[in-house]
């Protein structure tokens, strides 16, 4: 190969040159111009000693990774380099940052295990953000990676330089920049010891290129040495005797008690021991948004969905219960809606691990800081076991309140109504289609209710939402990682046209790696909530509701992704079955009514008793 | 408005009886307790549920001993920003434990909101223990370095306040002085508002440092 230079003019003498380094001459002005030289010098020596990178590889491999979210940037090269002597830990390389975090968002949730995900500096790490975000509100285990630039550089503004630790700062459980390759196994060590112990959370590391390059010995901690390094992390997981007393005798004497079993009993994977007491005390159980699959919901002492767009009667039991025993949820606005009026008659033993969250939005009195299976199982022999029979009466009217909810107008197949085809329908029928048996990963909005009323729920761990951030375009990224995690279940992706637009080009990792997500596009060509909002709230002004979308069959096509279309009832289980039939990604358009509303509905500041059912002539 | 909201609030009568005694005593974290427990019959309707907090607010001062790292002080001053608590000050120093730092940080709150941000500040990796000595018996001390105008003519006068203030001048030039003074956040206020008549030039006041009287040590208790 020939190199022509165009410049030929003469050089300058020698003499007549500056310098431009700052503080030219000095050490500190030879390390910045070394590490500059560095970032654009990737040479790998072939025969190498163990170095930063390679303890990063090494530390996901004893935490158990199997499978990691990752995106390649310029810091972050010197771990690529050495990623393929680690054929253990699969890499899968997403479209988009904010996929990858969303994937090992989902992938921890359905596993129980950290999801890691991993991006360069700058762009890269901003990317993430999103997605660190959503795991932070909903507690997700997660660790996130970022490269930086070289420590010399890091406050000079350098290429692709972001003050990425003090943006993840407050929203994660606790983050690290490390600068030294002999940090990197202690901070992996306790980075998915935090993200993963007590209450579970994101924790990020900000990790300098020459740490990635540096040779290091350095040796992993035992989990005993992670444990005695963190003298302030020390998460309070069995409860106070005394105050399981005080529970115990509190529910003795309730007449008219509900469960409200929250994502904390997942976390905890007391799913049994919350069935075992719920039918050793005949408590009805109501879940949190989070909490769906803590019961499964054709259990006979399953209420039912709580909060804004709850079923009527779970909201009708709480607000004349006598005693809430709140288990793993933190009373969120969207379950509570306005607290001068919620559950009235109620005194409320809350369970959780997190201290500050009891009495944070809701005032308490029985306060026991704990986690849910330990307590559950603490508390087990201190109750009475309850005869079916005392409860008749109570259970008979809400019995009777399940009936008239459930046969309310708004509810249920929609099939009928005007041969439209109504989003209800297609959740209920994905539902049945998979026995109840699949992964059903929701997006957010209408589709996000939708899927959390209808589809019923057998299995822990089977729903995956971004419940407390609510980020739209969830859905299909995290599906991507729910399919990696539990790849012996089927994965159905829910997602709206709206959140679709703004992850869809996932799509393609779905291709590349051979994920077998079904994607259920429920396609209103609008974002629904917002339309319904502006219906109802902001006097029927309807500005940026409509989402014109592509044709996305051939969307779909052109990925490669086999695209079914329903545009009607009776086209809904022949589309689902043949999505089911294929060996690998695919989709199914549902053009789904346009104009369709979720009830009920909490207005925001109302209370639980002021659900809104119809709207105009609308009850849908 | 067109709506239908539902009537689902009025829980029968039948459906309150026999609640529990009140049985809220000796929390094991926190022990807010609120008096939703006795019900109204239906007609008046149910009374409304205490909101966490809304008590009097009054001076909180919390100290947190904390490790000493890369960070931590942003940690506990973006948690304070981001929890919406509004710190009046704040100071930070090492301790005896040579990786231990000391924070003392005083804000207005009622007690529900300090006690929530105390917890919150425990969530803090790097905290190793919080304490809310706002009912204890402490000393409680602060300093302030006030640079005052002075002329000749005044000077003498100046010097008479500091001096039955229990200041230390700290250093005099022909139109200032600088004037430590050191107490309690209420005597720095006096002394501060006592020479703001003969013009301050400069203020600096380095926050409340405090410390429980008796032998009782929030370090020891931290001490591994």
């Amino acid at each position: 190969m020939t190199v022509t230079r165009g410049d030929t003019a003469k050089p300058p003498s020698p003499d007549a040159r500056r310098s431009h380094v700052p503080g030219d001459g000095t050490a500190g002005a030879a390390a910045v111009e070394q590490a500059r030289r560095a970032m654009l010098d990737d040479a790998r020596p072939r025969r190498r000693t163990r170095i930063g990178a390679d303890v990063v590889c090494e530390a996901l491999i004893r935490q158990g990774v199997d499978v990691f979210f990752s995106y390649p940037g310029g810091v972050i090269l010197p771990l690529y380099d050495v990623l393929g002597d680690y054929p253990e830990v699969r890499h899968i390389l997403v479209r988009h940052e904010q996929g990858g975090a969303h994937a090992a968002d989902g992938y921890a949730r359905v596993t129980g295990k950290v999801g890691v995900c991993m991006g360069t500096s700058g762009p890269g790490a901003t990317n993430l953000v999103t997605g660190i975000g959503t795991a932070l509100l909903d507690s997700i285990p997660m660790v996130a990676i970022t490269g930086n630039v070289p420590g010399v550089l890091i406050g000079k503004d350098a290429f692709q330089e972001i003050d990425i630790n003090g943006i993840t700062l407050p929203m994660t459980k606790h983050n690290y920049l490390v600068r030294n390759a002999d940090d990197l196994p202690r901070v992996f060590a306790e980075a998915f010891h935090i993200a993963r112990t007590g209450r579970p959370g994101p924790v990020h590391i900000d990790i300098t290129k020459d740490a990635l390059q540096q040779e290091t010995n350095a040796e992993h901690p035992t989990e005993e040495q992670v444990i005695a390094g963190l003298p302030g992390f020390r998460p309070n997981m069995d409860a106070n005797g005394r105050q399981l007393k005080v529970a115990a005798a509190e529910i003795a004497q309730a007449k008219r008690p509900v469960i409200l079993a929250g994502h904390g009993i997942l976390h905890a994977e007391a799913w049994d021991d919350l069935v075992a007491f719920a039918e050793k005390t005949q408590i009805p159980v109501a879940h949190t948004l989070l909490g769906i699959g803590a019961i499964p919901e054709d259990h006979p002492l399953s209420y039912g969905f709580m909060g804004m767009h709850g079923w009527k009667h779970v909201n009708r039991a709480i607000q004349s219960a006598d005693l809430l025993i709140a288990i793993g949820m933190r009373f969120d606005d969207r379950v509570t809606g306005n607290v001068r009026t919620y559950a009235p008659y109620a005194r409320i033993i809350h369970v959780d691990i997190d201290p500050a969250e009891i009495g944070k939005n809701v005032a308490v009195e029985v306060p026991i800081v704990g986690d849910a299976g330990r307590v559950l199982r603490a508390l087990l022999p201190m109750v009475e076991a309850v005869d079916p029979a005392v409860r008749a009466p109570y259970f008979e009217e809400l019995a009777e309140w399940r009936r008239d909810s459930e046969g309310s107008s708004w509810h249920g197949s929609g099939a009928w109504r005007d041969g439209l085809l109504s989003a209800d329908y297609v959740v209920e029928r994905i539902g049945e289609l998979s026995n109840h048996q699949a992964t059903y990963v929701a997006d957010v909005g209408q589709n996000q209710m939708w899927l959390a009323r209808y589809t019923g729920f057998r299995q822990p761990n089977s729903h995956v939402s971004s419940g407390g951030l609510g980020t739209m375009g969830f859905s299909v990224p995290a599906a991507m990682g729910a399919a990696l995690g539990r790849p012996d279940r089927e994965t159905w992706a829910i997602t709206g046209d709206g959140g679709f637009q703004m992850t869809s080009q996932e799509l393609m990792t779905l291709v590349a790696d051979r994920i077998p997500v079904k994607i259920a596009l429920l396609d209103n060509k609008k974002l629904g909530m917002i339309r319904q909002w502006q219906e109802i709230i902001y006097a029927g002004n309807y500005h940026s509701a409509s989402l014109p979308g592509p044709d996305f069959a051939k969307l779909a096509d052109a990925y490669g992704i086999p695209a079914f279309r329903a545009q009607s009832p009776d086209q809904v289980d022949d589309a689902i079955r043949a999505a089911q039939a294929v060996d690998g990604p695919a989709l199914i358009w549902f053009e789904i009514a346009e104009e369709q509303n979720i009830f009920p509905m909490m207005p925001a500041g109302k209370g639980l008793s002021d659900l809104i059912e119809k709207w105009g002539g609308a009850d849908e | 408005m067109s709506g239908d909201p539902a009537s689902n609030g009025k829980a029968p009568a039948a459906a309150v009886g026999g609640l529990p005694a009140s049985a809220a005593a000796g929390a094991a974290a926190s022990a807010e307790t609120s008096a939703v427990g006795s019900a109204s019959p239906a007609h008046i309707g149910p009374p409304a549920r205490a909101l966490p907090g809304g008590g009097e607010t009054r001076r909180h001062t919390l100290i947190a001993i904390v490790l000493d790292k890369p960070g931590v002080l942003n940690r506990v001053s973006s948690l304070m920003r981001a929890r919406n608590f509004n710190i009046d000050s704040l100071a930070v120093s090492h301790t005896d434990q040579p990786d231990i730092s000391r924070m003392t940080i005083t804000l207005h709150g009622d007690d529900v909101a300090v006690e929530q941000a105390a917890k919150q500040l425990y969530r803090l990796i790097d905290v190793l223990k919080v304490q809310d000595v706002t009912s204890e018996a402490t000393v409680d001390h602060e300093l302030a370095l006030v640079k005052i105008r002075a002329t000749d003519s005044n000077r003498a006068e100046i010097l008479t306040i500091v001096e039955l203030s229990k200041g230390r001048v700290v250093d005099l030039s022909g139109e200032s002085v600088i004037v430590e003074v050191t107490g309690t956040e209420t005597e720095v206020d006096a002394f501060v508002a006592l020479v703001r008549t003969y013009g301050i030039k400069e203020l600096v006041r380095t926050g409340a440092v405090v410390m429980a009287r008796g032998s009782a040590s929030i370090e020891e208790a931290t001490k591994r």
